[in-house]
């Protein structure tokens, strides 16, 4: 039976002594100590500080506070983690070693270019290589997340409606998209179209073809989608969006499922997102930092943010080019999340083409495999159904489960846990009922998945003959159930040590 | 195409008889049958044109070999700042944030199994609070720039106003991607004047331009040019007056000795946390720092996950979770405050455990360090005659400028880097009223020996 580490951890503030120290700074010379009061007495006696409430605790004191609570922490490295549209493939540690090195980390990006030439060359490779992969003609590296590559997506389709003297102001987003994609749209200055799935899970052609008219400035399309379905009418769905003279974007969250099988270039899509957390293997740090590169046809390469990374063979030399009168905006600081893209780069030399490849094939059979043990389960149903195989990921609606027993999807997710399992998404996709959206990815070992069916078909099994054990779910964690609602409840909000101890306001 | 499957340490199953006895289970022969539905003419008919995949050991000699043609702080002397620092990491905060718990998890989708990164995310929250003296902190933004972007819009949609009064020498980066954000709404920015002579903000100008149409004022303290603001109290006055919100931007390792910016009347506070146990990575990943008071309307409006302090349902043990997710995007869509999703989370951890080992004294001694140092280094320049440093006079911290008279940046700082010295980042493009001037950053890991160096080089080169 699988047992969290359970630590009465107290915050680091309640662990502080006055007088303790866990980290000195070196003396500093007597020429610059002797500077300092001379430099204290020029800042006017108002702007200096007057009481700092920091707490204070040995070296030791933080390492084992810190390792305690990693401890209390589930990640890939320590079992199953099927989280769906998030990818949770093995993080090779090779690529932490490789982003960790003196030249990654100590290299400022405002060097002299000179200087800096095995940065630029490993983006130049890179974006070659995004390139081939995804059928694009050109990347760019600065979002620093799918979300925001999202917003630049967005802002490049006005941009090129505004080109064409044109101010398109709606956006078409499906029912099952991830609600990054309508929340992207809406922070462009889009509104968002939604349109339904049908009962193929598919975008519903018909009503796509109502939807889209002259206002239409595109369509956020994830492919396969949500549900795991491979949009087979992709080519008519082009055709009506680039016919309606609007965009086709592509939302790279699952294109883990066609690496090296099919490219969102040739679909016809103009402009794509890639997650490189989750496709390219690199971690996602318990929230981030992640990377969102943007690729783009060749006729809207001129809106991708400066700088790019270009070459210049004359001088065998690469350099950002900051010449790009047509450029959407400044999105971030510098050019992108560098250290992300080392490990980025690095994965896929060790994948190679037949590995992304054989990736993209481990996912889906594993997540048809484990489909297969699932969906003859009781209570379970696999809504929008066509007999069609899944792709890497698949959604199971508990909706029977929760209405014979009272367990509910969430119910089930906490009594996963208990098994050393982590739950799959739940309530994702919003047009399934009692959601559970599971990606296994190709690192699982089919053992791995032969035992997520059967904790599966264990909690079922309880929710009927002992459902009372599944509401009380998770017993083996950490903590226990936690109330969340208090966690947001104006009464009980408490988001800082501040507000706890109740600061002067 | 040929079709190989062959053994990989990524893919678990590949080449075993697993493999086969999946296939088998799903009663298909090859695996082509699982992309029947993938129209034929999209199927790619080739191999990837990337090439084959290599082992680890190839890959770190090829990586390694790619890299050797950076050079890094170690193998010269580099005063360049602006928006990221180069600043020592201790050993301990790189073992914390390699801890394979936290590197590997996702954000906390279920809380019970993930208390570790939410107690310290909470942690961050509470730690950057007390150094801001604001209450809430959200679990992080991309960086300053997009936390000052997401701050401009949660300013509008607090206020319903629509402008951004910006001081003239705020980072032009900084600046660039508010605008990006404000568009968007319709929103734009409004340039306040700063003084040549002393950088200040010009309060008639700053009165001038705000208005009932100010949806917040900006400002930046210590400045992008490094010296410090001292009409602080004055310009929270002029913008609370005409009902806007009080946005300051801050570097906090100047915190353990500059008065923080909720003790001067700040409603937002932006800034770049990556000092604080962060490499400058060229350029990323960084950490926006995001916070806001304790108003629940403000809190509401917030871009970004917010970890919260609760307990267990049965009320036995303290328990962390995210908190008001009804703002997010996961739940509001296309209403949510941000689209912000995957941020920077791990970076945030990084700073709760540099913030945890140094502690109050360490921040302390860490802006003292920094304030001495900046402070030797433009005496030692002043000094030497043909440079005027700092261009304004005003208190100045890790970061000031050079002005270099009539000697053009470009060619002194390539005179500069021939002696191993990166000598700062170039001015004249962003501020031409500034003239050729560049913008030095010195921090605890830059040595006497290094200013000196750096002072005695520049002297000769304009000799």
């Amino acid at each position: 039976m699988y047992r969290q580490s359970r630590w009465n951890e107290p915050l680091i503030f309640e662990i502080s002594r006055e007088g303790a120290v866990g980290h000195v700074l070196p003396k500093l010379e007597k020429e610059i100590s002797a500077q300092l009061k001379e430099a204290t007495n020029e800042i006017p006696k108002h702007l200096l500080r007057a009481k700092l409430n920091l707490p204070e605790a040995s070296e030791l004191e933080v390492v084992r506070h810190f390792t305690r609570l990693s401890q209390m922490n589930y990640g890939i490295s320590v079992g199953t983690y099927p989280l769906g549209s998030c990818t949770m493939k093995y993080n090779p540690v090779a690529n932490e070693r490789f982003a960790s090195l003196e030249k990654v980390q100590n290299v400022h990006p405002l060097q002299d270019q000179r200087t800096v030439q095995g940065s630029l060359e490993l983006l130049y490779r890179l974006e070659k290589s995004l390139c081939e992969i995804t059928g694009m003609h050109k990347f760019s590296f600065i979002p620093a997340a799918g979300a925001q590559g999202e917003f630049l997506g967005c802002l490049m389709v006005k941009a090129h409606h505004e080109e064409q003297g044109e101010h398109r102001r709606k956006m078409i987003v499906p029912d099952s998209a991830h609600g990054t994609n309508p929340a992207s749209a809406e922070m462009a200055g889009f509104q968002v179209d939604v349109v339904k799935s049908d009962e193929t899970g598919c975008v519903d052609i018909e009503e796509l073809e109502t939807i889209a008219t002259e206002e239409t400035a595109g369509l956020m399309l994830t492919n396969p989608n949500t549900l795991g379905i491979f949009e087979r009418n992709i080519e008519e769905i082009v055709q009506i969006i680039h016919g309606a003279g609007g965009l086709l974007y592509y939302d790279g969250a699952n294109l883990n499922a066609i690496m090296g099988k099919a490219r969102p270039g040739d679909m016809g899509f103009d402009i794509v997102h890639l997650n490189v957390h989750k496709t390219f293997s690199t971690p996602h740090g318990g929230g981030g930092p992640g990377a969102g590169p943007v690729g783009v046809t060749k006729e809207l390469q001129k809106f991708l943010p400066a700088p790019t990374v270009e070459y210049q063979s004359a001088t065998h030399s690469y350099y950002l080019d900051y010449n790009r009168p047509k450029a959407v905006g400044k999105m971030k600081m510098f050019y992108g999340n560098f250290a992300v893209y080392v490990k980025t780069y690095a994965y896929i030399l060790m994948m190679g083409a037949e590995g992304l490849q054989l990736a993209a094939e481990a996912s889906v059979l594993g997540s048809n495999y484990l489909l297969s043990k699932l969906r003859t389960l009781r209570g379970v149903a696999v809504p929008f159904d066509s007999g069609e195989p899944h792709k890497h990921e698949f959604v199971l609606s508990l909706s029977q489960l929760a209405k014979e027993t009272g367990v509910r999807a969430l119910d089930t997710a906490k009594r996963f846990l208990d098994h050393g399992v982590h739950a799959p998404i739940t309530y994702f996709p919003l047009i399934i009922d009692e959601a559970l959206m599971v990606e296994p990815t190709e690192s699982e070992p089919k053992r791995e998945l032969d035992n997520f069916a059967e904790v599966m078909s264990k909690i079922i099994e309880e929710a009927y003959h002992e459902p009372k054990k599944v509401l009380g779910a998770p017993y083996n964690t950490s903590v226990g159930r936690i109330n969340e609602v208090k966690a947001s409840h104006p009464k009980t909000l408490c988001l800082s040590w501040r507000m706890k101890r109740g600061a002067p306001r | 195409m040929k079709h190989t499957v062959f053994s990989h340490p990524f893919i678990a199953n590949s080449a075993t008889a697993d493999w086969k006895s999946m296939l088998s289970g799903l009663r298909i022969k090859s695996i082509q049958d699982l992309y029947s539905d993938v129209p034929a003419k999209f199927l790619l008919r080739r191999k990837l044109n990337l090439g084959d995949p290599l082992s680890e050991l190839e890959t770190f000699n090829h990586v390694s070999r790619i890299l050797a043609n950076n050079r890094s702080y170690r193998e010269m002397s580099v005063f360049v700042g602006a928006g990221t620092w180069l600043h020592y990491i201790p050993a301990a905060v790189s073992e914390a944030i390699s801890r394979s718990e936290f590197v590997t998890s996702y954000t906390q989708y279920q809380p019970e199994a993930s208390q570790g990164m939410l107690m310290a995310l909470f942690e961050y929250q509470s730690l950057m609070a007390e150094l801001l003296e604001m209450d809430v902190v959200n679990a992080s933004m991309y960086d300053w720039a997009t936390a000052l972007g997401e701050a401009g819009r949660m300013s509008a949609r607090l206020t319903r106003r629509r402008e951004v009064v910006v001081p003239r020498f705020a980072s032009p980066e900084r600046r660039g991607t508010l605008q990006t954000y404000l568009d968007p709404i319709g929103g734009r920015m409004v340039e306040a004047a700063q003084s040549k002579e002393s950088g200040q903000i010009v309060l008639e100008s700053l009165k001038e331009h705000v208005s009932s149409d100010t949806a917040a004022v900006y400002l930046e303290n210590p400045s992008y040019l490094g010296f410090l603001e001292t009409q602080v109290t004055a310009v929270a006055e002029i913008s609370h007056d005409a009902g806007a919100l009080f946005i300051v931007g801050v570097d906090p390792t100047s915190l353990g000795i500059i008065k923080p910016p909720g003790d001067y009347g700040a409603d937002i506070v932006v800034g770049e946390g990556q000092p604080f146990g962060n490499p400058v990575n060229f350029g990323g990943p960084l950490l926006g720092i995001l916070a806001c008071r304790n108003d629940l309307k403000m809190i509401r409006a917030m871009p970004g996950r917010i970890i919260g302090m609760t307990t267990t349902v049965d009320e036995t043990q303290r328990a962390f979770v995210m908190s008001l997710q009804t703002r997010e995007q996961h739940i509001r869509r296309g209403e949510a405050t941000s689209n912000i999703c995957t941020n920077n989370a791990l970076c945030a951890l990084a700073s709760a455990v540099y913030l945890s080992l140094l502690g109050k004294n360490g921040v302390q001694e860490l802006s003292k360090h920094i304030l001495a140092k900046t402070k030797y280094a433009i005496e030692r320049f002043s000094a030497i005659g043909t440079v005027e440093a700092p261009l304004f006079k005003a208190p100045h911290f890790k970061e000031f400028t050079l002005g270099l008279k009539d000697r053009h940046a470009d060619d002194v700082l390539r005179e500069l880097l021939k002696h191993e010295i990166c000598g700062g980042k170039s001015l004249a493009p962003e501020f031409p009223e500034l003239g050729e001037s560049v913008l030095v950053c010195v921090t605890e890991l830059h040595s006497k020996q290094q200013i000196d160096n750096y002072v005695e080089t520049l002297d000769k080169i304009l000799g």
